[in-house]
């Protein structure tokens, strides 16, 4: 590995580790949201120097154009969520809800959480991409069950225990990986690392990587938020602070779908084993009909988003489930839209939770002509999110559909249905809460637009006009994806 | 000499898996504990024995960490905090015995089903014991399901987790065991800090489960 891109990834691993410790140890809360903010912008201008510098491996770290596409966008969203975070605690300390030290904790886990997530995406061995989603497992629940409610207590509880059964799994297919591995590329360390295992894939006893792959589609599946193994996600989604739900569902979900991609990659290099696209687009189904439905019944309007976050995953499944070009770059597209639109419709709702006192989807009406920013932010959010031209989602949307038309037109049937049902039911909600009589406000909120702002103009771009170079880049990705 | 050694190491794993069927039906939480302890002491000795097999001297440290952390640390405070807690003359209701064993069985089978022809050209040492391994995973989340009460569903997760060591060690020479056991074991101390924390002293009435299904009433 050239000695730039070394700097670069261990800059990407050592600015949250050490801001981490750094937040850990300064008890004046507003100081820390500024180290927090300082320390996330600058881990997300080292990601944008990995846009210029060749792509390699060496070390424990490697670089390829896939993860370059994760680390950009999950640093640019850590990024973001630091600044609006920084308003959303100091309401949270002015109503009393969180107390100093809470926020001393939260940053020192927001920081380590994104160490982890940075970890697990350079990782170059299969046994440390897991060590690192299991830490940024522990840290999101430790922030999930920040409020100490009942609720809050039983999220986190629900999350931990799902949580740990699915890396558990993962950890057996990992073990079953290397094992297959180990007759070929013979005892340690290479029998563990991506690039020697994608060279041999074509080697390995075909029947040990399906056992494998079953295993690690379903413990990294869980943490994807795939039905039927998603009971955490609208729990966790809900009980946390807002950042969090933002962070999981823009950036965690991402992060454990990156492991299933690339261990989807090392079953397609290998001819005699299993073709790891059905189990894929199986799950991806049946979460996006299983979630569209759960919309209708929603009375919690962060829970209503955690449960379109499930049904997002798993459109996203089931285009890279399908494969190919066209298919993987619609996938790529979406996921990256996805977590953009997600998480400022998160920005927004927990300003709105704040200004109403509530959550609950009833009591939150008439928002654009009380709270018109935020109100019109969340209709933005939603139209962009059920996939109204001329958004980005749209954009990705249309093009996972006209792909599955054109290679399995009865495949598209449940696809379409799917999106159908889920656009009804957000729109349903979205008209109560931002149009008509507004309902009583709780109080006053400092709300921090411009990472809802960013994030918006930039779905509105894609849907636009996507500039070339990220479309030769997504389809080199595509193509490596296989 | 060589078969002995295999020998030994199979007689260990299916001790371990023997034990992960009497967590499986023991009532008592202090009789689970007993039970858990027995458990890691047997999987401290299969990886230790693991280490010799393989001259890996690494798995040695592994086996230490099961020794004391697991058998010793973990217990300890489990009968602290269900004293605590006062439920540790708590007998719990383990509903259909009979069936639950049954169920376990046929885990055990599937899992020699599922794992002996994919492993056929791999070391016969570790091709058995990563079939024993996946049977006590596999009863470990069986305990986790037929499980109300906090601590055992822990026992139960941490019998699953000894599953994993074991397989790891199994694996010819893999590194990075002792970062995972580790990772682990810290993930296991979150877990058991958590309940002591997050019990009473806050709002529930007891770590039974089912009073969180309680405070869900009037969600969706």
């Amino acid at each position: 590995m050239s000695s730039d891109l070394l700097l670069v990834s261990n800059a990407l691993i050592g600015i949250p580790a050490a801001a981490a410790i750094a937040v850990a140890l300064e008890p004046a809360y507003r100081r820390s949201a500024i180290i927090n903010l300082c320390a996330s912008g600058a881990t997300f201008l080292f990601a944008l120097v990995l846009l210029v510098v060749e792509p390699e491996s060496g070390g424990y770290l490697f670089v390829d154009d896939l993860n370059i596409v994760f680390i950009v966008l999950s640093t640019f969203i850590g990024f973001t969520t630091s600044v609006y975070s920084a308003s959303y605690i100091d309401h949270e300390l002015e109503t009393g809800r969180l107390t100093t030290r809470n926020v001393r904790f939260y940053h020192a886990m927001y920081q380590s959480l994104m160490c982890a997530m940075n970890l697990a995406l350079l990782a170059s061995n299969i046994g440390l991409m897991w060590v690192a989603v299991e830490v940024a497992t522990l840290t999101t629940v430790l922030m999930v069950g920040m409020y100490r409610t009942p609720h809050a207590l039983e999220a986190a509880w629900k999350y931990f225990i799902l949580g740990s059964v699915g890396i558990a799994l993962a950890l057996f297919g990992t073990i079953l990986i290397y094992m297959a591995a180990e007759p070929v590329l013979g005892q340690g360390y290479d029998a563990m690392v991506w690039t020697t295992l994608m060279s041999q894939a074509p080697q390995f006893n075909p029947r040990m990587l399906n056992v494998a792959f079953v295993f690690l589609m379903l413990g990294y599946g869980t943490k994807v938020g795939l039905a039927p193994m998603h009971a955490w996600l609208p729990d966790a989604h809900a009980e946390g602070p807002t950042p969090i739900s933002a962070v999981l569902s823009g950036l965690l979900l991402n992060v454990a779908l990156y492991a299933v991609l690339r261990f989807k990659m090392l079953l397609t290099a290998n001819a005699a084993a299993i073709t790891p696209g059905p189990l894929m687009i199986t799950l991806g189904l049946a979460s996006l009909i299983m979630a569209a439905f759960m919309l209708y019944r929603r009375g919690d309007i962060k829970r209503l988003f955690a449960y379109s976050s499930i049904e997002h995953m798993g459109i996203i499944a089931f285009a890279f489930g399908m494969g190919g070009p066209l298919a993987n770059f619609a996938g790529l597209l979406h996921m990256t839209m996805h977590s953009l639109t997600k998480s400022a419709i998160f920005f927004s709702v927990g300003h709105i939770a704040q200004a109403k006192g509530t959550q609950k989807i009833a009591d939150i009406r008439g928002l654009t002509q009380s709270h018109p920013a935020l109100g019109w932010s969340l209709v933005l959010g939603v139209v962009a999110i059920i996939g109204l031209p001329p958004l980005g989602i749209f954009m990705s949307e249309f093009l996972v559909v006209s792909s599955t038309f054109a290679r399995q037109p009865l495949l598209a049937i449940p696809l379409v249905f799917g999106l159908l049902l889920a656009f009804g039911a957000l729109l349903l909600r979205l008209t109560g809460m931002a149009f008509g009589e507004p309902s009583r406000d709780h109080g006053e909120v400092k709300a921090s637009m411009w990472p809802v702002y960013a994030h918006l103009s930039l779905v509105l771009l894609a849907g636009i006009y996507l500039p070339s170079h990220v479309v030769t880049w997504f389809q080199n990705v595509a193509r490596l994806l296989g | 000499m060589e078969l002995l050694t295999i020998d030994i190491a199979h007689v260990l794993a299916g001790a371990l898996l023997l034990t992960s069927f009497m967590l499986l039906y023991q009532d008592r939480l202090s009789g689970l504990i007993n039970i858990y302890t027995l458990h890691a002491v047997i999987l401290s000795l299969s990886v230790a024995w693991q280490a010799y097999y393989q001259d890996a001297p690494h798995l040695y440290f592994t086996a230490c960490i099961a020794a004391v952390f697991k058998a010793l640390i973990i217990p300890f405070s489990l009968r602290r905090i269900i004293k605590r807690l006062r439920i540790h003359r708590t007998v719990e209701v383990v509903g259909g015995v009979g069936i639950t064993m049954l169920i376990g069985i046929f885990l055990v089978a599937l899992s020699l089903v599922v794992m002996l022809p994919a492993t056929a050209s791999a070391d016969p040492l570790s091709r058995e014991d990563i079939a024993f391994a996946l049977a006590i995973v596999l009863l470990g989340l069986l305990m986790m399901v037929t499980r109300r009460n906090a601590v055992s569903q822990i026992i139960g997760f941490m019998s699953l987790e000894n599953g994993l060591i074991l397989a790891a060690a199994g694996a010819n020479g893999m590194p990075l065991v002792v970062e995972i056991s580790v990772a682990f074991s810290v993930l296991i101390a979150f877990i058991v800090i958590g309940i002591f924390l997050f019990r009473i002293r806050e709002r529930f009435d007891n770590v039974d489960l089912s009073e969180l299904d309680r405070v869900r009433g009037g969600r969706s």
